[in-house]
């Protein structure tokens, strides 16, 4: 990560250290189409950000702006204290092995085994040696409770297995900050409160900072309601009466503008009408 | 069907130019920079050389079994049969052994490409590859562009010898030639700018092949059927490509050596 620390596209001081991710008056197009129009939001070290909107409202597309995947027309966008605009594309390589991204489809390589999605970025970085890449990729396994899938192939999972392997695959290097797009998306109940509950681990065990994407309102709720219990190794919801978690905020977008942005309670007591009937 | 507007036309024919050249640069600069994918190199020459060997033998040999039937037929009239060494060997080295197996390859291993990356594009793959810190570009283009530029060098080399083997068979068994008298026709009549030429084009197919196997595939959009388009793309225009290069470069070798 040097050469990207000490990339000019770097910003210094105290707004570095504490965002992880800020979008400061983002627009982008595609084909004519205002996708998102000057949305403007910060995602501080240790925070969940969960954003909602209708199908098309850009919400997978802030998450492939944060990474650098696409550029956007107008705006700046700071990732981890770099400003990813300015960023030439071998820099963005760098930065983006500190960022773990869970993709809507999973996205696995369909032609290697599970161990060799999740060891995929091990593998990469070469100078790990192979009985360490064995190991990481076992604990990071074992976190979504899949290490007896290691030989298999994505095909021959669910899609909910798929899903956990996909948080696996972004969790083995233990990166700064996560992404995850529509993680519950076509999930049953159960399995998407399995989901759930390894984000709110992931949350709560490492801190790592995080945007989701959901259409799930409930998911949302669950997360800020609920907190990781390790020695029980679950999730549990919050005693009554106690705050509902303050690392969880909430994010509306709706045609291509930030609606909403806030924690749990000022959400359920928002005035705004299209909020109301969206939480109805 | 909805009608483009001739600017609009216009328009993405540059932006498709561009985006091909950059990624055929890329694929060469992929070369020179770190990490490189040598397993990678061996697994796609192995899958390319190897695979295509098959078809590669055939094509030759059948090609230089017809090529010296023809040549038959019309020297015949002029009594000069023996000559039939000599026009199958510079016919086969100079133009339809790499042309040929050009073809071929384009046909078995640019829509492999094609429709290998174009699943991937559409699937996410690609983006979850440079999510996870990896340039699609070294990783997947380069070790493609490397490996079909190698094994088209050798495989133009084994088809043209199976096109002068399968010219000997139909001279020898079916026209009755010397053998000795064809092996030193086709040995002789070769010049070295003959030579220079049969292995200088089959390097530029299999770049052609190799490069816009990859741009169709990583620039399949639509799902599945985008998929299937982008792969019968990527044949068309590496076949028509490699034979408008082929008259270019053979004008160009021709007018070097005069």
């Amino acid at each position: 990560m040097n050469s990207v620390l000490s990339s000019s596209a770097a910003i210094t001081g105290d707004a570095g250290r504490h965002l992880a991710i800020t979008f400061e008056n983002v627009s982008i197009s595609f084909e004519g189409n205002q996708v998102l129009d000057g949305i403007s939001f910060v995602l501080q070290r240790g925070e969940t950000k969960v954003m909602f909107g209708v199908a098309g409202a850009g919400k997978s597309t802030i998450l492939k702006l944060a990474l650098g995947l696409i550029k956007p027309t107008r705006g700046s966008i700071y990732v981890l204290g770099h400003d990813v605009n300015q960023m030439s594309e071998d820099d963005l390589f760098e930065l983006r092995r500190n960022i773990g991204m869970v993709f809507q489809e999973s996205a696995l390589f369909d032609s290697l085994t599970v161990r060799e999605n999740v060891a995929y970025r091990l593998i990469e970085e070469k100078d790990i040696p192979p009985e360490e890449v064995e190991h990481r990729v076992r604990e990071a396994l074992r976190f979504v409770e899949l290490e007896h899938t290691l030989d298999l192939l994505p095909s021959e999972l669910s899609g909910g297995m798929r899903r956990r392997v996909a948080i696996a695959r972004a969790i083995v290097t233990q990166p700064e900050a996560l992404l995850y797009d529509s993680p519950t998306g076509g999930l049953d109940p159960i399995t998407s409160t399995r989901i759930i509950e390894l984000i709110v681990k992931q949350r709560d065990v490492y801190k790592t900072s995080a945007l989701m994407v959901t259409h799930r309102l409930q998911d949302g709720f669950i997360m800020a309601s609920h907190h990781f219990d390790q020695q029980a190794n679950k999730m549990v919801e919050n005693a009554p009466g106690q705050k509902l978690d303050a690392h969880t905020t909430f994010m509306i977008l709706r045609d291509g503008k930030i609606l909403f942005d806030g924690m749990a309670h000022e959400l359920a007591h928002t005035r705004n009408e299209y909020i109301k009937e969206y939480i109805a | 069907m909805e009608l483009t507007s001739p600017t609009e036309f216009a328009r993405e024919t540059v932006q498709s130019v561009q985006d091909y050249s950059v990624l055929a640069a890329r694929a060469i600069a992929g070369l020179f920079r770190r990490p490189r994918y040598f397993a990678d190199i061996v697994y796609q020459a192995d899958l390319i050389g190897f695979g295509s060997l098959p078809i590669v033998v055939l094509t030759g040999l059948f090609t230089g079994a017809v090529l010296a039937l023809n040549s038959a037929h019309t020297l015949q009239r002029f009594g000069s049969l023996s000559l039939i060494g000599q026009l199958v060997s510079v016919g086969m080295v100079t133009e339809l052994g790499p042309v040929l197996t050009g073809l071929m390859v384009a046909g078995r291993n640019a829509s492999g490409m094609a429709s290998e990356l174009g699943s991937m594009k559409v699937t996410e793959q690609i983006d979850a590859m440079r999510a996870l810190g990896t340039d699609p570009g070294k990783k997947l283009v380069t070790p493609r562009v490397v490996a079909t530029v190698f094994m088209m060098f050798f495989l133009s080399i084994i088809s043209d010898l199976l096109g002068l083997i399968g010219g000997f068979f139909v001279s020898y068994f079916m026209i009755g030639l010397d053998a000795n008298q064809y092996w030193t026709m086709t040995y002789q009549s070769l010049r070295n700018q003959d030579v220079e030429m049969g292995l200088i084009k089959p390097v530029l197919f299999g770049f052609i092949i190799a490069t816009i196997g990859c741009y169709y595939g990583l620039s399949a959009k639509g799902g599945t059927q985008g998929v299937g388009r982008a792969t019968t793309q990527a044949v068309v225009a590496a076949s028509v490509l490699i034979l408008i290069v082929d008259f270019f470069i053979t004008r160009l070798l021709m007018g070097l050596h005069g």
